[in-house]
């Protein structure tokens, strides 16, 4: 079967077009049929998430390069397009409780989350910088308005607006490094610029610190990660699980394959910025947590130390830093797709509790989520047998491999802060006395948080397959 | 030959049990009843199996038996369950030592009776499987997963410190073992694999040697606990229920001890020849400083806490010196202090129990009303003196026997030890047990019950038994301890007659 245009292929695309035309005809049916169509949009927006994701793991195995080079199709990328597809998925399931209320009946909400889902998935397929640059800006343009979709909280549109002016000041350092690089290199392309930038010059070197600040801000890294806090906390606590998880995969996944792929030859150069980078992340994810009241402040934070951590493995720039981006990806995406299952499970009376305080005797009023949130925690310090501590494993591995010493003694150090808030809050969930009943949990909630818990508890068990395919999808890179 | 994974089968069945306590539903007097007689007969099938470890134990040959090997991740890291002669009384003293704890804590404990067991069950698994496991990422997963449950022990059923001491417990053993996770990833890179067996006849490099053993020490100390880094150890005790003390001071200090044999001496060998003095001089100053320490202690649980440290101290040092004598006297001073520590805390919780009060100064005559009682905490307390004919005698005697050989200075200073281990525990008998009675609360107080005697007197034979007759121990372990021992003295000797060729 002959499937292309203007000569390239489509069938490596073949997935994003399924996406962008369902996300085209659910924006018909919500535009013609009004917001009473919410609750059908978001269920088939759902559906068609699950489509394209069976369509991205039919795709042959191997590399397929199409669009002349700017769009490629490999191990790697099908690995984290899967990841972000479930991520999407899942924050649409967690939604339907927050689209149900009747001043929040937006179908738009599940048309945004495709189409930033859509820039993810060319973001992690960019072969070059002008598809990175618009997966990027998909993306994130659809983000800015899902932050502020509860229309009527003034925190909501402070955190859309924040984000969007901040977003836009790293897209522009974004497009100035680019530029640059393409200046010194006189390409865009991926491959080109690898063959160019064998040795350090200043322009070069001055357009990756750029390029690097435009990705650090989108994993919120340390020093761009200001916007984090404020913008999980004012954002309605789905669209905070939705920033947790699918953007995180899909920054991550184009911070990889931008450093490995386009200036393997100055690693060094790059290396040094990533190691300030991690370090940086680590030790202000761990320390500025500790003081935290609010549970979404809370996990800002430590998502900002846990893309430290992440970074730790892809410092190291090898195979096996890139194997233990991928593990890291993916057990972080399963631990905050739980911790934030929990968050969005904790109602009183019908109105939603966010402070840890409110947390206070869980374990005796609802033991099962007391117990779940518990082994999350745990496993967000890295504590073994749980599923973070491999995460931590594959990246220190990495690093130790990579005679990153002083990098990897100061990551597992600020992990033993870390422990210590993550510790606080299992104790006022089991030590202290319960603050009064919490509501029932609704059913998807319950069945995304079972799914995660699980995953997280049992992982030791089916480590093995992953470590595989993450293996397999790295070596993919290189 | 067997065909059923035995060293499996004895790990998992209590977190088999722990699955059955949850499915026990309801939080009433049933319910609670049910979960201790399901943890009960868990941890007594689980012992009944370990029974078939020993039976089936040829303690002839040195390396490990009951091997278990199956595909985990990939590349060199492997599920490797196996034991030796050192790991073995370990895991016997685990599952020895578990039912007692769960009888133990079958009155003291009447609020949330089924997160309770199932922590007991949990924590037995991840001890059990420390002790057999023949992968390094596998003994870490156990060795940390541990900190999970005893973190919730302290934290959810202790004193009115509990939070402090279980966080502290906690972060404080972490600390420790980050570090030695960083060594095993070295390791892993030198030698391919984190599989033991073949790490341990893999060369490492001296410079890696020296760090790779600092790491490893910085958390085995901690766990051990040695001087200066034992402060979590007393007040992690006296904010434990009884028997998580038990566990504490029998089992999970073991693990600083095992791992030093297991892992410092056989991988590190020079390494741990050029720190030996190091140890001794900690070693040396734990067991004076915190013997005089006890002396000064108003809390039972803090004083046997202390003496803990300083007993833990001859095991260091014996280990270290690196003879026969030392480190096979290091294994048996460690299942004895299992023994009678465990039971001095025993024998604490039963006070405690009637009175609700640790507290040294609240006691005093105690035999006028309970003859049964003050016989079974003398006889433990003649154990933790190091009286001949118990069992703390022969581990003494030996790790000192066995250090004279090495260090005579170290020999001297931790013979003080004995006599400073003397008057605390004797001090602290007499102000309990002896005297009048004339504080008008412990008027009524009752003897032993038959709940207590089940759990105390078997451990009294035991002590006993083992002061006269040590052989059982230490024939099990002769063999590992041998090739241990040969093994380091040849990597010593080679590299000190490369030295002088040069």
């Amino acid at each position: 079967m002959s499937f292309e245009t203007a000569g390239y292929q489509l069938a490596p695309v073949l997935p994003e077009i399924v996406l962008a035309i369902g996300a085209m005809a659910l924006l018909m049916l919500g535009a013609y049929r009004g917001q009473g169509t919410t609750r059908t949009v978001t269920s088939l927006a759902v559906v068609l998430l699950i489509v394209v994701g069976a369509l991205v793991y039919m795709q042959p195995a191997g590399k397929q390069v199409t669009f002349g080079g700017s769009f490629i199709v490999d191990d790697f990328a099908r690995f984290m397009k899967i990841l972000t597809l479930i991520g999407s998925a899942v924050t649409l399931v967690l939604s339907t409780e927050f689209l149900s209320d009747p001043s929040r009946r937006i179908f738009e909400y599940a048309i945004l989350v495709l189409l930033s889902t859509l820039g993810m998935m060319v973001l992690i397929s960019a072969g070059d910088l002008i598809s990175l640059y618009l997966g990027l800006e998909l993306m994130s343009l659809a983000l800015y308005v899902v932050a502020a979709s509860n229309r009527d909280d003034t925190k909501s549109n402070e955190a859309g607006l924040k984000y969007f002016v901040l977003g836009a000041l790293s897209s522009g350092m974004l497009l100035y490094g680019a530029s640059l690089v393409y200046g010194f290199t006189g390409t865009v392309s991926f491959t080109g610029i690898a063959s160019v930038a064998t040795v350090s010059n200043v322009g070069l070197v001055f357009g990756l610190v750029f390029l690097l600040a435009g990705l650090c801000f989108k994993v919120s890294a340390v020093p761009f990660h200001m916007w984090t806090p404020d913008v999980y906390e004012g954002a309605p606590t789905p669209v905070t699980t939705f920033f947790a998880s699918a953007p995180k995969v899909a920054a991550l996944a184009v911070f990889t394959r931008v450093t490995l792929t386009a200036f393997p030859g100055i690693v060094t150069q790059w290396q040094q910025i990533l190691v300030f980078v991690a370090i940086a992340s680590m030790a202000l994810g761990s320390f500025a947590a500790i003081g935290q009241t609010n549970i979404k402040r809370l996990m800002a934070y430590s998502s900002i130390g846990h893309m430290g951590f992440a970074l730790v493995g892809l410092a190291s720039g090898t195979v096996e830093g890139a194997q233990g981006v991928l593990m890291y990806i993916v057990i972080y995406v399963a631990m905050t797709l739980g911790s934030f299952s929990v968050i969005l499970a904790m109602k009183r009376n019908g109105q939603a509790v966010e402070q840890i305080s409110d947390f206070a005797g869980l374990s005796r009023t609802n033991p099962l989520l007391a117990f779940m949130f518990a082994m999350l925690l745990f496993s967000l310090a890295g504590i073994p047998p749980l599923a973070g501590f491999f995460a931590k494993w594959y990246v220190f591995v990495a690093a130790i491999k990579a005679n990153l010493f002083t990098l990897a003694v100061i990551g597992v150090l600020t992990s033993v802060v870390g422990a210590y808030y993550y510790l606080a809050i299992v104790k006022t969930m089991y030590f202290d006395e319960p603050a009064g009943k919490v509501d029932p949990v609704r059913f998807e909630v319950r069945t995304v948080l079972a799914v995660a818990g699980l995953f997280n508890i049992l992982f030791a068990l089916f480590a093995g397959p992953v470590v595989s395919v993450a293996s397999a999808a790295a070596k993919s890179l290189f | 030959m067997t065909t059923w994974p035995i060293l499996s089968v004895t790990t998992f069945l209590p977190l088999v049990g722990a699955l059955i306590v949850y499915l026990s539903r309801g939080d009433d007097e049933a319910a609670k009843r049910n979960s201790r007689w399901i943890a009960l007969w868990t941890t007594l099938i689980t012992f009944a199996v370990s029974v078939i470890l020993v039976m089936r134990f040829d303690p002839t040959v040195a390396d490990f038996q009951f091997v278990e090997k199956a595909n985990w991740l990939a590349t060199g890291i492997t599920y490797h369950m196996g034991v030796d002669g050192i790991s073995l009384p370990f895991v016997i003293l685990t599952t020895a030592l578990m039912p007692f704890c769960i009888i133990a804590s079958w009155t003291a404990i009447q609020s949330r009776v089924r997160e309770y067991m199932m922590a007991f069950l949990i924590l037995e698994t991840l001890m059990i499987g420390t002790f057999s496991a023949l992968d390094l990422l596998l003994f870490y997963l156990f060795f940390e997963g541990g900190l999970i449950p005893m973190f919730l022990i302290i934290g959810v059923w202790g004193g009115p410190r509990r939070v402090y001491a279980s966080f502290k417990f906690f972060l404080y053993t972490l600390l420790g073992s980050v570090l030695m996770l960083l060594a095993i990833m070295a390791l892993y890179w030198n030698g391919g694999t984190t599989d033991i067996p073949t790490l341990m006849h893999t060369a490492v490099p001296r410079s890696l040697q020296t760090w790779a053993w600092l790491a490893f020490f910085a958390s085995f100390a901690v766990k051990m606990p040695m001087w200066p880094v034992h402060t979590w150890l007393p007040d992690a005790h006296v904010e434990a229920p009884t028997a998580g003390s038990v566990i504490l001071a029998a089992i999970l200090l073991k693990m600083g001890g095992y791992g030093f044999l297991r892992f410092s001496l056989p991988m590190f060998p020079l390494a741990s020849h050029d720190f030996a003095p190091l140890i001794f001089t900690l070693s040396t100053i734990a067991i004076i400083y915190t013997s005089l320490v006890a002396l000064m202690q108003e809390d039972m649980k803090k004083l046997i806490a202390y003496s803990s440290v300083a007993h833990m101290g001859f095991v260091t040092m014996g280990i270290f010196a690196g003879t026969m004598q030392g480190v096979a006297g290091g294994v048996f001073q460690m299942i004895s202090h299992g023994i009678v520590s465990g039971a001095l805390f025993l024998c604490v919780g039963v006070v405690y129990d009637r009175m609700h009060t640790r507290e040294i100064a609240a006691y005093g005559g105690l035999v006028n009303r309970m003859p049964l009682y003050a016989l079974t905490f003398m006889v433990f307390t003649m154990a933790n003196v190091g009286l001949p004919g118990t069992s703390g005698f022969v581990g003494e005697f030996m790790t000192l026997v066995g250090t004279f050989k090495v260090s005579i200075p170290t020999a001297f200073f931790a013979s003080f030890g004995v006599i400073l281990s003397a008057c605390y525990a004797l001090w602290l008998y007499r102000k309990v047990v002896f005297g009048a009675l004339v504080k008008p609360s412990l008027m009524s107080v009752k003897d032993l019950t038959l709940r207590e005697c089940v759990t105390l007197f078997p451990l009294i034979a035991l002590t006993i038994l083992f002061g006269f007759y040590p052989k059982p121990v230490l024939d099990m372990s002769a063999a590992s301890v041998q090739q241990l021992v040969n093994n380091y003295n040849t990597a010593v000797t080679a590299v000190k007659a490369a030295a002088l060729l040069q």
